[in-house]
Protein backbone atom coordinates (compact mmCIF):
# COMPACT_ATOMS: atom_id res chain seq x y z
CA UNK A 1 0.00 0.00 0.00
CA UNK A 2 2.80 2.45 0.60
CA UNK A 3 3.46 2.22 -3.40
CA UNK A 4 0.65 4.05 -4.10
CA UNK A 5 1.24 6.62 -1.56
CA UNK A 6 5.07 6.84 -3.49
CA UNK A 7 3.55 6.89 -7.11
CA UNK A 8 0.84 9.68 -6.17
CA UNK A 9 3.28 11.32 -4.90
CA UNK A 10 5.44 11.03 -7.81
CA UNK A 11 2.45 12.33 -10.16
CA UNK A 12 2.03 15.69 -7.96
CA UNK A 13 5.51 16.51 -8.09
CA UNK A 14 5.44 15.92 -11.93
CA UNK A 15 2.07 17.53 -12.74
CA UNK A 16 3.18 20.65 -10.37
CA UNK A 17 6.72 21.07 -12.78
CA UNK A 18 4.64 20.61 -16.36
CA UNK A 19 2.20 23.51 -14.24
CA UNK A 20 5.11 26.52 -13.97
CA UNK A 21 6.65 24.96 -17.09
CA UNK A 22 3.96 25.42 -19.50
CA UNK A 23 3.28 28.84 -21.48
CA UNK A 24 -0.32 28.52 -22.02
CA UNK A 25 -2.37 29.07 -18.83
CA UNK A 26 -5.09 26.74 -19.93
CA UNK A 27 -2.42 23.39 -20.26
CA UNK A 28 -1.22 24.61 -16.64
CA UNK A 29 -4.69 24.46 -15.47
CA UNK A 30 -5.51 20.67 -16.88
CA UNK A 31 -1.89 19.40 -15.60
CA UNK A 32 -2.73 21.62 -11.90
CA UNK A 33 -6.27 20.01 -11.86
CA UNK A 34 -4.22 16.43 -11.91
CA UNK A 35 -1.61 17.46 -8.89
CA UNK A 36 -4.44 18.25 -6.79
CA UNK A 37 -6.17 15.25 -8.05
CA UNK A 38 -2.74 13.66 -6.91
CA UNK A 39 -2.29 15.43 -3.27
CA UNK A 40 -6.08 14.02 -2.50
CA UNK A 41 -4.82 10.80 -3.10
CA UNK A 42 -1.92 10.94 -1.03
CA UNK A 43 -4.66 12.49 1.88
CA UNK A 44 -6.61 9.47 1.64
CA UNK A 45 -3.56 6.77 1.67
CA UNK A 46 -2.29 9.02 5.30
CA UNK A 47 -5.85 8.39 6.45
CA UNK A 48 -7.40 11.57 6.25
CA UNK A 49 -10.44 10.72 3.95
CA UNK A 50 -12.47 14.07 4.68
CA UNK A 51 -9.55 16.41 3.88
CA UNK A 52 -9.15 14.44 0.54
CA UNK A 53 -12.56 15.01 -0.64
CA UNK A 54 -12.70 18.68 0.72
CA UNK A 55 -9.36 18.71 -1.28
CA UNK A 56 -11.09 17.60 -4.93
CA UNK A 57 -14.48 19.55 -4.68
CA UNK A 58 -12.99 23.16 -3.60
CA UNK A 59 -9.71 23.12 -4.95
CA UNK A 60 -9.71 21.08 -8.35
CA UNK A 61 -13.66 22.07 -8.31
CA UNK A 62 -14.28 25.72 -7.12
CA UNK A 63 -10.82 27.26 -7.09
CA UNK A 64 -9.88 25.69 -10.43
CA UNK A 65 -12.99 27.16 -12.13
CA UNK A 66 -12.31 30.77 -11.00
CA UNK A 67 -8.96 30.34 -13.01
CA UNK A 68 -10.50 28.97 -15.67
CA UNK A 69 -13.26 31.42 -15.76
CA UNK A 70 -10.84 34.64 -15.64
CA UNK A 71 -8.37 32.75 -18.40
CA UNK A 72 -11.65 32.62 -20.44
CA UNK A 73 -12.64 36.51 -19.66
CA UNK A 74 -9.58 37.61 -20.46
CA UNK A 75 -9.35 36.51 -24.46
CA UNK A 76 -12.81 38.01 -25.97
CA UNK A 77 -12.32 39.34 -28.94
CA UNK A 78 -11.80 38.12 -32.67
CA UNK A 79 -8.83 35.53 -31.79
CA UNK A 80 -10.85 34.20 -29.17
CA UNK A 81 -12.05 31.14 -30.97
CA UNK A 82 -8.14 30.21 -33.37
CA UNK A 83 -6.89 30.55 -29.22
CA UNK A 84 -9.73 27.80 -28.50
CA UNK A 85 -9.05 25.87 -30.70
CA UNK A 86 -5.16 25.83 -30.31
CA UNK A 87 -5.92 25.29 -26.44
CA UNK A 88 -7.76 22.32 -27.41
CA UNK A 89 -5.69 20.39 -30.15
CA UNK A 90 -5.45 16.80 -29.35
CA UNK A 91 -1.66 16.49 -29.23
CA UNK A 92 -1.74 18.27 -25.76
CA UNK A 93 -4.40 15.63 -24.21
CA UNK A 94 -1.63 12.50 -23.77
CA UNK A 95 0.46 14.28 -20.39
CA UNK A 96 -2.42 14.60 -18.69
CA UNK A 97 -4.68 12.17 -19.62
CA UNK A 98 -1.57 9.62 -18.82
CA UNK A 99 -1.08 10.98 -15.37
CA UNK A 100 -4.93 11.10 -14.86
CA UNK A 101 -5.12 7.35 -15.24
CA UNK A 102 -2.32 6.53 -13.20
CA UNK A 103 -4.45 8.32 -10.16
CA UNK A 104 -7.60 6.55 -11.39
CA UNK A 105 -5.94 2.80 -11.77
CA UNK A 106 -4.40 3.37 -7.69
CA UNK A 107 -8.31 4.75 -6.78
CA UNK A 108 -9.96 1.92 -8.62
CA UNK A 109 -7.29 -0.34 -6.28
CA UNK A 110 -8.43 0.92 -3.26
CA UNK A 111 -12.27 0.76 -3.87
CA UNK A 112 -11.80 -2.98 -5.06
CA UNK A 113 -9.40 -3.58 -2.08
CA UNK A 114 -11.63 -1.81 0.51
CA UNK A 115 -10.70 -1.53 4.19
CA UNK A 116 -9.45 0.93 5.92
CA UNK A 117 -6.11 0.22 6.75
CA UNK A 118 -4.30 2.03 4.51
CA UNK A 119 -0.49 2.33 4.94
CA UNK A 120 -0.44 1.55 8.56
CA UNK A 121 -1.77 4.70 9.38
CA UNK A 122 -4.82 5.45 11.90
CA UNK A 123 -7.49 6.82 9.83
CA UNK A 124 -8.81 10.20 11.47
CA UNK A 125 -12.68 10.30 10.77
CA UNK A 126 -14.85 13.00 9.67
CA UNK A 127 -17.00 13.12 13.11
CA UNK A 128 -13.08 13.13 14.83
CA UNK A 129 -12.59 16.85 12.38
CA UNK A 130 -15.91 17.82 13.07
CA UNK A 131 -15.54 17.81 16.41
CA UNK A 132 -12.24 19.43 16.81
CA UNK A 133 -13.50 22.30 14.28
CA UNK A 134 -16.60 23.51 15.95
CA UNK A 135 -15.43 22.46 19.66
CA UNK A 136 -11.85 23.45 20.08
CA UNK A 137 -11.39 25.46 16.72
CA UNK A 138 -14.81 27.47 17.14
CA UNK A 139 -12.83 30.77 17.08
CA UNK A 140 -10.96 29.94 14.36
CA UNK A 141 -13.89 28.80 12.50
CA UNK A 142 -15.73 32.48 13.44
CA UNK A 143 -12.72 33.95 12.33
CA UNK A 144 -12.78 32.45 9.15
CA UNK A 145 -16.08 33.77 8.37
CA UNK A 146 -15.24 37.43 8.60
CA UNK A 147 -12.38 36.63 6.69
CA UNK A 148 -14.87 35.43 4.25
CA UNK A 149 -17.12 38.31 4.40
CA UNK A 150 -14.17 40.43 3.64
CA UNK A 151 -13.14 38.67 0.50
CA UNK A 152 -16.77 39.07 -0.94
CA UNK A 153 -16.86 42.61 -0.49
CA UNK A 154 -13.17 43.11 -1.69
CA UNK A 155 -13.46 41.17 -4.61
CA UNK A 156 -16.55 42.57 -5.85
CA UNK A 157 -15.14 46.17 -5.00
CA UNK A 158 -12.36 45.12 -6.76
CA UNK A 159 -14.03 43.39 -9.64
CA UNK A 160 -16.46 46.33 -10.65
CA UNK A 161 -15.69 47.32 -13.94
CA UNK A 162 -15.53 51.83 -13.16
CA UNK A 163 -16.66 53.40 -16.39
CA UNK A 164 -14.92 56.63 -15.47
CA UNK A 165 -11.51 55.45 -14.87
CA UNK A 166 -11.68 53.03 -18.38
CA UNK A 167 -10.78 55.32 -20.90
CA UNK A 168 -7.39 57.02 -19.02
CA UNK A 169 -6.31 53.65 -18.05
CA UNK A 170 -4.00 51.94 -20.75
CA UNK A 171 -0.74 52.40 -21.87
CA UNK B 1 7.50 2.34 8.88
CA UNK B 2 4.99 4.48 9.20
CA UNK B 3 7.18 7.48 10.45
CA UNK B 4 9.37 6.90 7.28
CA UNK B 5 6.32 7.31 5.57
CA UNK B 6 5.77 10.47 7.33
CA UNK B 7 8.98 12.01 7.04
CA UNK B 8 8.72 10.73 2.75
CA UNK B 9 5.30 12.84 2.89
CA UNK B 10 7.11 15.76 4.73
CA UNK B 11 9.43 15.65 1.98
CA UNK B 12 6.79 15.61 -0.83
CA UNK B 13 5.74 18.97 0.70
CA UNK B 14 8.75 20.43 1.04
CA UNK B 15 9.43 19.55 -2.96
CA UNK B 16 6.23 21.10 -3.90
CA UNK B 17 6.75 24.34 -2.01
CA UNK B 18 9.92 24.80 -3.75
CA UNK B 19 8.31 24.13 -6.55
CA UNK B 20 5.67 26.60 -6.20
CA UNK B 21 8.49 29.32 -4.95
CA UNK B 22 9.92 28.29 -8.07
CA UNK B 23 7.40 29.62 -10.14
CA UNK B 24 6.87 32.81 -8.44
CA UNK B 25 10.24 33.67 -8.80
CA UNK B 26 10.34 32.31 -12.41
CA UNK B 27 7.34 33.56 -14.37
CA UNK B 28 5.93 36.97 -15.01
CA UNK B 29 2.66 36.24 -15.90
CA UNK B 30 0.51 36.60 -13.25
CA UNK B 31 -2.03 34.06 -13.82
CA UNK B 32 0.65 31.56 -13.42
CA UNK B 33 1.76 33.86 -10.48
CA UNK B 34 -0.96 33.06 -8.50
CA UNK B 35 -1.27 29.63 -9.66
CA UNK B 36 1.80 28.99 -8.05
CA UNK B 37 1.35 30.69 -5.03
CA UNK B 38 -1.69 27.73 -4.72
CA UNK B 39 0.52 25.54 -4.94
CA UNK B 40 2.55 26.71 -2.33
CA UNK B 41 -0.43 26.85 0.11
CA UNK B 42 -1.21 23.51 -0.81
CA UNK B 43 2.19 22.05 -0.09
CA UNK B 44 1.94 23.75 3.51
CA UNK B 45 -2.03 22.41 3.81
CA UNK B 46 -0.38 18.81 2.74
CA UNK B 47 2.46 18.97 5.48
CA UNK B 48 0.00 19.83 7.81
CA UNK B 49 -2.29 16.74 7.18
CA UNK B 50 1.00 14.79 7.18
CA UNK B 51 1.70 16.08 10.45
CA UNK B 52 -1.68 15.60 11.91
CA UNK B 53 -1.49 11.70 10.71
CA UNK B 54 1.79 11.07 12.38
CA UNK B 55 -0.15 11.83 15.81
CA UNK B 56 -3.73 10.55 15.07
CA UNK B 57 -5.11 13.70 15.98
CA UNK B 58 -7.57 15.72 13.96
CA UNK B 59 -5.87 19.14 14.25
CA UNK B 60 -3.73 19.31 10.91
CA UNK B 61 -6.60 18.38 8.80
CA UNK B 62 -9.04 21.30 11.17
CA UNK B 63 -5.71 23.77 10.14
CA UNK B 64 -6.35 22.58 6.44
CA UNK B 65 -10.10 23.44 6.32
CA UNK B 66 -8.46 27.30 7.23
CA UNK B 67 -5.46 26.88 4.85
CA UNK B 68 -8.41 26.17 2.11
CA UNK B 69 -10.83 28.72 3.18
CA UNK B 70 -7.67 31.04 3.06
CA UNK B 71 -6.72 30.01 -0.52
CA UNK B 72 -10.13 30.34 -1.33
CA UNK B 73 -10.72 33.92 -0.25
CA UNK B 74 -7.03 34.99 -2.03
CA UNK B 75 -7.57 33.48 -5.16
CA UNK B 76 -11.03 35.53 -5.29
CA UNK B 77 -9.37 39.01 -4.72
CA UNK B 78 -6.47 37.93 -6.33
CA UNK B 79 -8.33 37.19 -9.72
CA UNK B 80 -10.15 40.14 -9.19
CA UNK B 81 -7.08 42.34 -9.07
CA UNK B 82 -5.90 40.50 -11.98
CA UNK B 83 -9.06 41.58 -14.25
CA UNK B 84 -8.44 45.23 -13.07
CA UNK B 85 -4.83 44.93 -14.11
CA UNK B 86 -5.71 43.97 -17.63
CA UNK B 87 -8.25 46.65 -18.42
CA UNK B 88 -6.13 49.11 -16.99
CA UNK B 89 -2.36 48.15 -18.43
CA UNK B 90 -3.90 45.64 -21.25
CA UNK B 91 -1.38 43.01 -20.32
CA UNK B 92 -1.04 40.22 -17.61
CA UNK B 93 2.74 40.87 -17.57
CA UNK B 94 3.69 42.11 -13.43
CA UNK B 95 6.29 43.73 -15.07
CA UNK B 96 4.14 45.89 -17.13
CA UNK B 97 2.22 47.39 -13.91
CA UNK B 98 5.81 48.19 -11.71
CA UNK B 99 4.77 51.77 -11.63
CA UNK B 100 1.40 53.35 -10.03
CA UNK B 101 -0.13 56.03 -11.63
CA UNK B 102 -2.74 57.74 -8.97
Amino acid sequence: MNALFYISGAVAVLSTIMVITRLNAVHALLYMIVSLFSVALIFFTLGAPFVAALEVIIYAGAIMVLFVFVVMMLNLGSRAAIQERQWLSPSMWPGPTALALILMVELIYILKRGGPALTGIQAVAPKHVGVSLFGLYLLGVELASILLLAGLVGAYHLGRRNPAREGKGGP
Amino acid sequence: MASVLIGHGLLFAGILFALGLIGVLVRRNIIFILLSVEIMLNAAGLAFVVAGSRWGQPDGQVMFIFILTMAATEVSVGLALVLQLYHQVKSLDVDAASQMRG
